[in-house]
């Protein structure tokens, strides 16, 4: 099987680094302020989606349909947080789950704009097959011809790709390291401990707060543009409810507060999230491939339950910053 | 016109059971739980298949098997409460929210691999129709409007003249002052989860019934409806949750009648209660019914 093939881990390694930026933006928004979004994936759909739509329809260059998308993801977020931000946390939550509701019924209900359940193939409408990849192919064809010389051999697109993501990941991980420590951060985290008192010392807070969904949002934006360039067409089913979860488990596979520990916990659940396919061995050898699809997301449940259970804050997570217990 | 203004009428009753009735065991597991039940959605999907069993495999009646899947889906809630819900009750908010999330995805996920992917139904003949007159109905319309008018104004009794009932809703509007009133606050609090349980039974049947056809995400998809209808009643507020699901369900039929501007494209009724969320969170966060001092 493909259990010692170097291209599948890549393959793996450039969905972590993928996950891992869709995580970050859910740290800015829940673990730095303390906002508990549940349907972060709305974002990545947003952007995906603007972004396909204008390469397509409007042949926007790549560079710009990517800052569309997320223009899209800053415009949904500012419409879920004017409603939501002034109210108590769980109406955020039930608020964010309920925008991502409207953009999942929404793409699969306009057809004619989303291509429908068919995804971003429809684009053209029927008889037509859309796609959104060229540039983003040549661009990394690009990186791989200079980086030839260097290496003696050409990269696969993978590989390109991973090092791509993982720099970027790298790169926004060290920022926002050092925009937690720096007063806009400390606001943050004064927020997400006791909002009233932050508000009492003269801070906007809800500013604040707009600040840190919008922040998360244009990474989770990030991630489902990359996503969306990763496998090259996409349809509504690539942005399932569930990626939010797997973002929350990541935070919780690492540390719910422990920024570096986001690629830890990417890694982590790739390998888990992956490797139920190699559990062939009996008795799970019982239950087929297309079963061990739903046994994998059960594991996922499970995990999500065992770690709230028994380590609430994470494998390398403080305790005592726990924002978890309010 | 007039027949189509009938039949959206009795599609929107229905629809606002289904709705109130899961809505009032959620709004008072929130209320009383403190706890946002993800896996609701799941606990409707479980009673479907239940049911399924029952009547498909075991040929019983869809009543008994309804009565069944009640028993079924109430076990399930105060076993699930038991085991891993009063356990962790000192977690937070955001972290029992989480919990629920696993629960649901290990409870669909056991459902997809025991009973299968494949789409089901129930042992209903849905070729027959009764015409009565103005509007004509299918025998599963029919198994869910005797349920209606059965189980609705028995919830309604039961939540306000009944101590239990009573309890319930005090629990959930002030712990403390109920507890101070000598309400045993951890018996309410698992009798809760029997109710929500009992009510998630017969709706996660209803909505089988009357979509015809099933799969294990069933309960998924209407989870966001429930928790609108919840919003929308006003979190915790029992009566809130029942009158605001039949106000949902006869909007977002009623909106689709082609006397109203042509009406709305069926698609977009879920959109159209989502909308109202927002609108409402704007406006009158508390719900249509709750007291400002919720928040």
């Amino acid at each position: 099987m493909d259990l010692f093939n170097p291209g599948f881990w890549t393959f793996v390694a450039v969905i972590a680094g993928i996950y891992g930026i869709m995580a970050l933006g859910l740290y800015v928004q829940f673990s730095l302020a303390g906002l508990p979004n549940f349907g972060h994936v709305a974002f990545m759909a947003v952007a995906a989606y603007a972004m396909a739509i204008l390469v397509v329809r409007y042949e926007v260059p790549l560079a710009l349909a990517a800052l569309g998308g997320l223009a899209a993801a800053v415009v949904l977020a500012v419409v879920m947080g004017v409603p939501a931000l002034r109210l108590r946390a769980d109406y955020l939550a039930i608020a964010t789950i309920a925008g991502s509701e409207i953009i999942r019924y929404l793409v699969m209900s306009l057809p004619e704009l989303t291509g429908g359940a068919i995804g971003s193939m429809g684009l053209l409408g029927p008889g037509e097959i859309a796609l959104y990849n060229q540039d983003w192919q040549a661009f990394r064809d690009a990186i791989a011809g200079l980086v030839t010389p260097l290496l003696g051999a050409a990269p696969s697109h993978d590989e390109v790709t991973m090092a791509l993501v993982w720099a970027l990941l790298i790169g926004l991980i060290a920022l926002f390291w050092r925009l937690e420590r720096s007063p806009w951060g400390r606001v943050l985290k004064g927020i997400r401990e006791d909002d009233t008192a932050v508000a009492a010392v003269g801070k906007n807070v809800v500013h604040f707060k707009m600040q840190a969904l919008i922040i998360g949002a244009i990474l989770g934006g990030l991630a489902g543009l990359l996503l969306a360039w990763q496998i090259g067409v996409f349809s509504p089913d690539d942005y399932q409810p569930t990626l939010t979860f797997y973002a929350y488990l990541i935070l919780i596979l690492g540390g719910v507060n422990r920024i570096w520990a986001i690629p830890v916990g990417a890694v982590l659940f790739s390998l888990l999230y992956t490797g139920t396919r190699f559990l062939n061995f009996f008795p799970l050898s019982l239950f087929d491939p297309g079963e061990r699809a739903f046994l994998r997301l059960f594991l996922v449940g499970l995990l999500l339950v065992l770690f709230m259970a028994l380590r609430p804050e994470g494998a390398f997570g403080d305790r005592r910053q726990l924002m978890l217990e309010k | 016109m007039l027949e189509q203004l009938a039949q959206l009428t009795v599609n929107g009753l229905i629809t606002g059971t289904i709705l109130a009735l899961t809505a009032v065991g959620a709004t008072l597991v929130f209320g009383i739980q403190r706890i946002a039940n993800l896996a609701h959605g799941e606990f409707l999907t479980f009673a479907a298949y239940v049911a399924l069993l029952l009547n498909v495999f075991c040929g019983l009646n869809l009543f008994v098997a309804t009565a069944g899947a009640m028993l079924g889906t109430a076990a399930l809630a105060v076993l699930l409460h038991f085991i891993v819900l009063k356990p962790l009750s000192n977690r937070g908010l955001v972290a029992t929210c989480l919990i629920t999330v696993g629960l649901g995805l290990m409870l669909r996920d056991v459902i997809f691999l025991v009973a299968g992917p494949e789409v089901r139904k129930f042992d209903l003949d849905q070729t027959i129709v009764y015409d009565l007159g103005l509007i004509r109905i299918s025998p599963g319309q029919a198994v869910a409007m005797t349920i209606t008018v059965v189980v609705a104004p028995l919830v309604a009794y039961f939540l306000a003249r009944t101590t239990l009932g009573k309890s319930m809703r005090a629990v959930s509007d002030n712990r403390d002052l109920a507890a101070v009133s000598g309400i045993d606050v951890e018996r309410i609090g698992t009798y809760v989860w029997l109710l929500a349980g009992a009510l998630a039974g017969i709706g996660g049947v209803m909505f089988a019934v009357v979509q015809g056809t099933f799969d294990p995400n069933l309960g998924f998809y209407v989870l966001f409806l429930v928790f609108t209808t919840v919003v929308l009643g006003g979190i915790g507020s029992a009566f809130g949750a029942l009158t605001a699901g039949f106000v949902l369900g006869l909007v977002m039929e009623l909106s689709t009648w082609s006397g109203l501007f042509g009406g709305l494209a069926p698609k977009f009724k879920p959109v159209l209660a989502f909308v109202a969320l927002i609108l409402l969170l704007l406006y009158r966060p508390q719900g249509l019914f709750g007291k400002a001092r919720v928040l």
